[in-house]
């Protein structure tokens, strides 16, 4: 047949319109351009305008047209009829649902608020939700950091005002060298993807540190394959390294951080460890011209890093002198580490001589003068061209916010951060810990709370403790058990509440938060406790659940009274300066999301973005600030919150187009101001002047930009904190200084683990005994096309990932002899699962892993109860356990973070055996029933 | 049987840079996505959230594991979709001639109002890059996004394929093969870029850049400068540090 050629139309209409708003698809909060045709989504692709994704978007976001599709989107309000876990509901009005909410809650803010736990999960809303929380009454609220990543922020807090991810970002334009930690999809995930290309494209070298050498480690030009939880004892080594070849830059640590503050030595002291201050409680530094004492933040001074003092017979050393000595040890020498690393001694040195090299021989210089908030002037921005990102891998750790702080202390004596080619923070960070309330758990029936809940203690004083000495919060957060738990401790509310420790609780509500599932540590026994009766009363022991979720997760099955959410192209939303706003290093942005469809469910009762609702329940409750003088509600919705709530005076959920739509930051609200985000794609961007782009915590220029802005009222400039003093107020505790003093069992956990300086210690579940029993560790990874437990409900996504195997190193899997095909029972001190199995070779060789949160409870998700999610899907969640196994010493210790309390996930050891080849993964739990009959497609 | 086209004046492809792909699917997605709503019958998905998804995909992401004889093993990312060869046995097999390559630009495409859907097409391609789509019965295969790339009604920018538009890593490239000026000729050419399966003589425009050498540790001496001890006592140490801040 000849060649014949039909005629084409090169240019078809592409749809009706593009409505521009925010993804959330997962956590990144990309820009995306919905493209509408007959009023449904035909298309969805990224905003090239936007700070965040710059036009690109992942497979999830290119997704999300399922999402608003699927299935599994919940209908109307429903009431429990059956018993939890029965999925009998009887679908009810949003007045019935509100009245049966109100009527459970208020009787409890009049009389104990406390008994209300509300704790939310991947909330974007947190100025809203814990203000909300704040005004009932109630100490008991937190988001779900404390399982997912509170190490990596607390310590990056405390380190150096600001963390990875939201508050900060690799210089990707500048940088020579990028070191990965423990890096997979977790966050943020276009920006990390956009940057390693831009990397890619400029030569630049990546190292990858992962014991999985999967996704940007795949792609790193060099991977060092670790073994989990020693990440601490590799950074420190490059310390040990880079102070003995003396790589370090010696004058940033001067100026801008507290390497030159005196440190009382006198072991008798009650100071001991803490810093020689002056009168008005400023830390004291030699100043190296006059060679005498002056505050550390004294005009014109130059810090001096190698003498001290010695006044009152009480010797004192800068701080850098201590850290020396500590990290000069041979113990940490890369010989002296390599076999736990799992990293040969060679490759730990090569490794410090190219952080050493790049940051030095190829330091960068911008000709931009800049002055200091002594007063100094810099002629130039000198930077060190090496940057740093990392995440799970290290935090979620029972070492992990020490970990954290040595990878930040690593980069701070090299100068890499807020220095050109280094990392960089994003607004409304920097911003140290004392600039963060402290936490407050006071209840008082019928009043709001005094302040905040979640903070940065500095002290034993700050921590959230009952008159008695007992933990305040229902998750023991701010307790002698976990200091600085900035986060909260989500993972422990539903067991505590069960247990009646620290006490019982009424209501528990939830939002967005898979507690019954892939949220939870030990899933089994959690469903167990949601399902408890009092054999007293025949009551629930966790009296009543309230849940607000977008669709039938595993959760929905356990909970009393649902509030259906809308999915996030049905909703206003506001990603703000208050909360966790999507700015980029070089300037502030914040964003919105709004209906760009309508929320229809026909023949239901519908589904109400779940803001609106919180804020109406603040109404129906009588919150202050939710009412008018008059008792009428304060705000009609959300959006209209999002335009007229002030925090303070001018300051509102959203910076841009404030007052006449002229005033960026601070201005009185507009009631265009969503219009005018709508029209400007779903965002507003504020850039930082080019004089302030680096060296923000010290920046004169940056700081009256940043009060310009709002972010603060005044200056904050501050020095990082090389040493922690606060935890060595913590350690005096524990060794008997203080009025605040520790239960007996911790002081020596507390001593051990709050050192000032970076430290590391093995896991804590690694310590006993019977670990050897589990010589394997196990780890999950987020997939890039799926996020927590959402993607499985996408078609599109579930084609991609629709079940998880155990990956298995070459070296297990050939001395177990598996092949393809095969299962194998895996085992902790916990559990057994087993799980289908497959081979890879690029893999830590003590180490299994698999795909987070792929695995479904049957009916869940309305997917059909044969799904693959559901057979051959699994979760280690069922090897994990929010304790760690009795000691024989009449406690349970948390299988968390010791100082922050964060979930320590990857401290999972297992062994491993061949197993014959079940019908499905076990354990497998009975069906859930579908709220509504699952109509496939 | 239908005959190619004796010269193309373009040479429309893609370029892969296997050293940057993530192997995060978006590439899959986006081409789902768009592709379901135009050029054709859309992308259908068979028992969408059942027992056995499966659906119609113009482009597929696949993983490898690369075992070198030193070093580590290594994990590629292989994107995979119609490569539009010059000698397309796709094109020559099909009975109808509903497969053919374009004249101006190169692209095959299916004209579907002469597919009877007979398969013939993907059994004759080597590459497994067309899909049977089973609801619509017709053959289904990457469009190089035809109704983007000219499309007048999209901002001129945006006027490429999906694929390579949400590549977050930027790891897709498109561009005529056939100018040996454009940039993706000039990142083939500096690059190393190669032919899938040569061997096959399918000409195949599409070309991937070939992942950049790896865990090239030097651990010998070549760096060892750089960590030349400052002192090999904590009291040498601190008189270093004295010395080097006289400096600053």
């Amino acid at each position: 047949m000849k060649h014949q050629q039909p005629s084409l139309d090169l240019s078809p209409k592409t749809g009706d319109s593009i409505a521009k708003t925010t993804c959330y698809m997962c956590a990144c909060r990309c820009g995306v351009d919905v493209h509408l045709k007959d009023g449904r989504v035909a298309y969805i692709e990224g905003n090239r305008d936007h700070p965040v994704n710059k036009g690109v978007l992942c497979a999830k976001g290119s997704a999300g047209i399922m999402q608003v599709t699927a299935p599994s989107r919940l209908r109307a309000p429903l009431r429990r009829v059956g018993p939890r876990g029965s999925g009998q509901f009887e679908e009810i009005s949003w007045d019935d649902a509100l009245a049966t909410a109100t009527g459970w809650m208020a009787p409890l803010r009049a009389h104990a608020p406390e008994k209300l736990a509300f704790f939310t999960g991947r909330d974007q809303s947190q100025s809203l939700t814990s203000w909300w929380a704040q005004q009932f009454g109630t100490p008991n609220y937190a988001a779900h950091g404390g399982f997912c990543s509170v190490n990596m922020a607390a310590a990056g807090i405390y380190t150096m005002g600001g963390a990875f991810w939201e508050f900060g970002q690799p210089d990707w334009d500048r940088t020579k060298l990028l070191l990965i930690f423990g890096v997979a999809e977790d966050h943020d995930s276009n920006p990390i993807k956009i940057g390693l290309g831009r990397l890619k494209a400029r030569g630049a070298r990546v190292v990858g540190i992962n014991p999985i050498r999967s996704g940007y480690n795949a792609v790193a030009d060099d991977w060092i394959g670790i073994t989990p939880g020693s990440d601490g004892l590799l950074i420190l080594s490059l310390i040990h390294c880079l102070l003995q070849a003396g790589k370090i830059d010696l004058d940033y640590l001067a100026r801008f951080t507290n390497a030159p503050v005196l440190v009382n030595e006198d072991p008798a002291s009650p100071e001991c460890g803490l810093f020689l201050r002056d009168a008005a409680g400023k830390p004291l530094v030699i100043d190296r011209a006059t060679g005498q004492p002056v505050a550390y933040d004294a005009p014109g001074i130059l810090p001096d890093l190698a003498h001290g003092l010695r006044r009152a017979g009480i010797t004192h050393r800068p701080v850098f002198q201590l850290l020396a000595e500590r990290y000069l040890d041979p113990a940490h020498a890369p010989e002296a580490v390599a076999e736990r690393c799992g990293i040969p001694a060679r490759r730990i040195h090569a490794l410090a001589a190219e952080l050493a090299r790049v940051a030095f021989d190829e330091a960068i210089e911008i000709n931009q003068p800049w002055t200091d908030f002594r007063g100094v002037r810099h002629e130039k921005m000198v930077g060190r061209p090496v940057a740093m990102h990392a995440m799970r891998g290290i935090s979620a750790h029972s070492n992990g916010f020490q970990t954290a702080r040595a990878l930040h202390v690593l980069q701070i004596l090299l100068g890499t951060v807020e220095t050109p080619g280094g990392f960089r923070f994003k607004p409304p960070y920097p911003k140290p810990p004392e600039a963060h309330p402290k936490p407050h758990a006071t209840a008082t029936p019928g009043q709001p709370l005094k302040g905040p809940h979640l903070g940065y203690p500095l002290g034993p004083e700050h921590l959230a403790l009952t008159p008695e000495g007992t933990p305040a919060r229902i998750d023991k957060a701010f307790s002698w058990e976990n200091p600085l738990s900035a986060h909260g401790l989500m993972h422990m509310v539903i067991a505590n509440a069960h247990a009646g420790d620290p006490y019982r609780i009424d209501t528990l509500f939830l939002y967005m938060a898979n507690m019954a599932w892939n949220s939870s540590m030990g899933t089994g026994r959690v469903i167990e406790m949601l399902t408890d009766t009092d054999p007293e009363t025949g009551e629930y022991v966790i009296p009543r659940i309230i849940y607000s979720d977008a669709y039938a997760s595993e959760m929905v099955a356990y909970a009393d009274l649902i509030l259906p959410d809308t999915t996030y192209l049905e909703r206003h939303d506001c990603i703000s300066m208050l909360d966790r706003p999507i700015s980029e290093a070089d300037a502030a942005a914040d964003a919105i999301r709004w209906p760009v469809v309508a929320p229809d469910r026909p023949g239901h009762e519908g589904v109400r973005g779940f803001q609106s609702v919180l804020i109406d329940l603040g109404a129906r409750l009588g919150l202050p600030g939710f009412v008018t003088a008059d008792g009428s509600p304060a705000y009609a919705d959300y959006a209209d919150y999002i335009q007229r709530h002030e925090r303070r005076p001018g300051i509102g959920p959203l910076m841009g187009f404030r007052g006449d739509g002229t005033q960026t930051g601070r201005g009185a609200p507009n009631a265009e101001q969503i219009a005018r985000y709508i029209g400007n794609g779903g965002f507003f961007t504020h850039h930082i002047p080019e004089a302030a782009q680096y060296f923000k915590p010290w920046n004169t220029a940056y700081q009256d930009w940043a009060v310009d802005l709002g972010l603060y009222d005044s200056p904050q400039p501050y020095v990082f904190n090389l040493y922690l003093e606060p935890l060595r107020r913590f350690q005096l505790a524990a060794e008997g200084h203080g009025a605040q003093q520790p239960p007996d069992h911790l002081r020596d956990r507390i001593r051990a683990t709050m050192d000032p300086l970076p430290i590391w210690y093995p896991p804590l579940g690694d310590a006993l005994s019977e670990q050897a029993a589990f010589p394997l560790h196990a780890l999950t990874q987020r997939p890039m096309a799926m996020y927590h437990s959402w993607g499985s409900q996408n078609a599109w996504l579930r084609q991609i990932h629709g079940h998880n195997p155990l990956y298995v190193p070459t070296n297990i899997w050939q001395d177990h002899g598996f092949a393809q095909g095969d299962w194998a029972r895996v085992s902790s001190p916990h559990g057994t699962i087993t799980v289908p199995v497959a081979h890879m070779a690029a893999l830590n060789p003590n180490t299994v892993w698999t795909w987070n949160a792929i695995g479904k409870r049957k009916g869940a998700w309305a997917l059909a109860p044969d799904a693959p999610e559901a057979t051959k899907g699994f979760l280690l969640n069922h090897l994990i356990h929010e304790l760690l196994p009795a000691r024989g010493d009449g406690h349970r210790w948390s299988n968390s973070d010791p100082i922050t309390g964060q979930a320590a996930w990857f401290d999972l050891r297992v062994r491993i055996e061949k197993a014959p080849a079940p019908a499905e993964v076990q354990p497998n739990f009975p069906p859930l029933r579908s709220p509504w009959p699952i109509t496939q497609r | 049987m239908t005959s190619l086209p004796t010269h193309t004046d373009r040479k429309l492809g893609l370029v892969i840079d296997l050293d940057t792909c993530v192997g995060c699917h978006a590439c899959v997605i986006a081409c789902k996505g768009w592709n379901t709503e135009h050029y054709g019958a859309p992308l259908s998905d068979q028992d969408a959230y059942g027992a056995a998804p499966s659906g119609t995909f113009l482009n597929r992401v696949h993983s490898y594991e690369i075992t070198p004889e030193a070093g580590p093993a290594q994990l590629v990312h292989f994107p995979k979709s119609c490569l539009h060869c010059e000698d397309a046995p796709c094109v020559t097999v099909c009975p109808t001639g509903a497969s053919y390559k374009r004249v101006e630009d190169g692209i095959v495409l299916v004209n579907e109002a002469d597919c009877i859907g007979c398969g013939l097409c993907a059994w004759a391609c080597p590459y497994g890059a067309r899909e049977m789509d089973l609801t619509a019965r017709v053959m289904k295969k990457c469009t190089l996004c035809i109704d983007r790339i000219y499309n007048e009604n999209l901002p001129e920018q945006d006027r490429m394929p999906a694929c390579v538009r949400t590549c977050p890593s930027g790891a897709r490239h498109f561009g005529d093969l056939g100018d040996p000026d454009s940039d993706v000729s000039q990142l083939v050419a500096s690059r190393g870029g190669f032919d899938l399966m040569p061997d096959l003589g399918t000409r195949p425009v599409n070309k991937y850049l070939p992942p950049r050498p790896k865990d090239q540790w030097d651990d010998t001496d070549i760096l060892a400068p750089f960590l030349e001890p400052v002192a090999q006592t904590p009291q040498g140490f601190l008189g270093w540090l004295d010395r080097a801040l006289e400096r600053l």
